[in-house]
């Protein structure tokens, strides 16, 4: 999947960050730098439609769409009021430029008064399966770049079902500890004490839209056409289903495997310690035998040498995985939730024939 | 009025976008103009993207940023591929000489443009979306001019866009013009409450018509034997064994996930020890 990273290095812009108040915006009052879990969050009407019809277009199949989120900070709110898409990655696009084409466009779009503060990026999901190990590069350096990131996910499969499912991610600071550290050992885990669930924080979504856009909103329900469709209220479900328990069940698998791996680990690990006491007690064994005999002590040797203690086997993997077998379930229970109310409408429809 | 050319179809997200340039303008503008893509089909011209042009106007002349709307073109052809200039846009109620200047410029990037006005000043009170093709009239070889010629203007969605709409039409009732994204069983709440509005509605116009204030519209009467016949009848028995297989299915995938949650919540305290 590609790596998408904010861009870094354009000086005339470089005035553009949080904390610093930005010329020729809308508001450009000076933004103090605030904690994060202090910022509730909006979204406009436009950047939903774009991402709706990005992934519509562009983004048949099981390929992920991804694309930049624009907007401000303003007071305590973070307001994202545009976005732009990306292009998808193909071979003959070898020396496409992503960077270069970020820049273009951000450029571009301050001649036209669009805010071209970067605050995040979206990314369409495949039934849910998100948590992987590049979303987690790619928030964590927009995160580090830029305090008040978030990645939006657009579910296209559930939205086709009835309702926007559309999700805010932000970064946990635990994990951004972890993460600037690299230190993904059992041990260092254990320190910041991280568990799967406080991996990454769902913000809450509001859509606002300003006076205009609700004159607009009416102007169109009167000019619409289209017939009110229910499919929110659609009985068959089991395709949807299966191929969530299908994932789920890949995710477990792969899951196994992991704690396989951290099993054999540990094994080995008291194993080692086993023998470094045996090896320790018949040293000094030994060494009391030979001074009986009034022989000189063998050397001590290094123990660390003879036995090199076995590589502890990386956890980011396998607290990703379990992140992302609690998401699939998350979602599995909320579809089942949903279905069993819609069945006993059905029953109570059936009742009265 | 029978209008001759191509439907236009214009989706959502370009109105969205083009009020919220309108939002944008710099002081003293007016208007805002910009370039329409999309794809155009035999009979019809599908309008799915936009972004404005900065221009200056004024008395006697006006000047667009016509390097900014190639690169802008460029860039937006690298994400979509299919999508070609096929017109522009302007907000305001009229279409004043400089849009003819406007409009030759761009009869040069693509043929036969069309040209959109948004009112966004709404200025009969509404917001007018018309769509205009120019014409050349007057007598050959003498003075000739363009005539913009109205377009029948369509609105259509992709199923996808319908269901964001819906979302975003709920922002309108709102005070505060915001919405929360709402999950789970208040979903279908709201759905099955949409629905019984809607039979509200129809069981009062058939109590008029039973009580003989309306008269009875045969159209509208098979519509409704259509709608009674929809539940479909099947034998109690039969229905009970589906209703409970289907929650059986439904409760046990809901138990397993559970399972998977606590094993692995138990997983990571085993770790972390």
């Amino acid at each position: 999947m590609p790596h998408l990273e904010p861009w870094q290095n354009f000086s005339c812009l470089g005035a553009l960050r949080p904390g610093v108040p930005n010329p020729g915006l809308r508001d450009p009052h000076p933004v103090l730098s605030l904690s994060w879990s202090e910022l509730s969050f909006c979204l406009r009407s436009q950047v939903v439609l774009k991402i709706i019809k990005h992934y519509q277009e562009e983004g048949q199949g099981s390929e992920v769409v991804q694309g930049v989120l624009l907007g401000l900070v303003v007071d305590d709110r973070l307001e994202i009021t545009n976005c732009f898409p990306f292009p998808q990655h193909t071979e003959d696009d070898a020396d496409f430029d992503e960077v270069q084409y970020q820049m273009e466009m951000m450029r571009s779009l301050r001649h036209v008064n669009i805010d071209h503060l970067h605050v995040g990026w979206y990314q369409s999901t495949y039934y849910g399966s998100f948590v992987s190990r590049a979303l987690l590069d790619s928030q964590f350096s927009y995160q580090h770049a830029i305090e008040e990131s978030v990645v939006l996910i657009y579910d296209p499969i559930k939205t086709a079902q009835g309702s926007l499912s559309l999700k805010a991610y932000r970064l946990t600071p635990k994990l951004m500890e972890i993460c600037k550290e690299k230190d993904f050992t059992p041990e260092g885990l254990k320190k910041a004490s991280i568990g799967f669930e406080n991996m990454f924080e769902e913000v809450p979504i509001v859509i606002k839209n300003s006076h205009l856009i609700s004159v607009l909103m009416w102007e169109l329900e009167d000019k619409s056409t289209a017939a009110d469709k229910h499919e929110l209220l659609n009985l068959s479900s089991s395709n949807h289903l299966e191929k969530s328990l299908q994932l789920l069940m890949d995710r477990v698998d792969d899951l196994n495997q992991e704690i396989v791996k951290y099993n054999t680990y540990s094994r080995n690990l008291s194993k080692q310690q086993q023998q470094k006491h045996q090896y320790i007690q018949r040293r000094q064994q030994e060494n009391a035998q030979r001074q009986s005999r009034g022989e000189p002590p063998l050397p001590e040797e290094d123990i660390t040498k003879l036995f090199k203690p076995p590589q502890a086997p990386p956890r980011m993997d396998s607290l990703l995985i379990a992140g992302q077998i609690n998401n699939y379930c998350q979602n599995v229970k909320e579809f089942t939730s949903q279905n069993l109310g819609k069945l006993f409408m059905a029953e109570a429809l059936q009742g009265h024939n | 009025m029978s209008v001759f050319g191509p439907v236009v179809k214009i989706h959502p997200v370009v109105l969205a976008s083009i009020s919220d340039s309108y939002e944008r303008r710099n002081e003293g503008a007016s208007r805002v103009i910009g370039t329409l893509l999309g794809t155009i089909d035999k009979h019809s011209i599908e309008v799915t993207n936009c972004f404005s042009v900065p221009h200056n106007e004024s008395e006697d002349e006006v000047a667009v940023d016509m390097e900014f709307a190639k690169n802008m073109y460029e860039l937006h052809k690298r994400v979509s591929p299919t999508e070609v200039i096929i017109g522009w846009y302007a907000t305001g109620f009229d279409i004043t000489e400089h849009s003819v200047l406007i409009h030759e410029y761009y009869s040069r990037e693509a043929t036969n443009p069309i040209h959109l006005t948004v009112d966004t000043a709404l200025q009969s009170g509404k917001m007018n979306i018309r769509a205009y093709v120019s014409a050349q009239m007057g007598v050959p070889g003498k003075t000739v001019g363009v005539m913009f010629t109205p377009l029948t203007v369509k609105y259509i969605h992709y199923d996808t866009e319908r269901i964001g709409m819906d979302l975003l039409q709920r922002t309108r009732l709102a005070t505060t013009r915001t919405k929360g994204l709402t999950s789970d069983l208040s979903q279908v709440g709201g759905a099955a409450a949409r629905i019984q509005d809607m039979l509200t509605t129809v069981l009062a116009y058939i109590e008029d018509v039973l009580s003989g204030k309306v008269t009875a519209d045969n159209s509208v009467g098979r519509f409704l034997m259509d709608l009674v016949n929809k539940v479909p009848t099947i034998s109690a028995e039969d229905f009970e064994n589906m209703l409970n297989s289907n929650i059986n299915d439904l409760l046990m995938v809901t138990y397993l996930s559970n399972l998977t949650q606590a094993q692995i919540a138990l997983n990571e305290k085993l770790v972390l020890l």
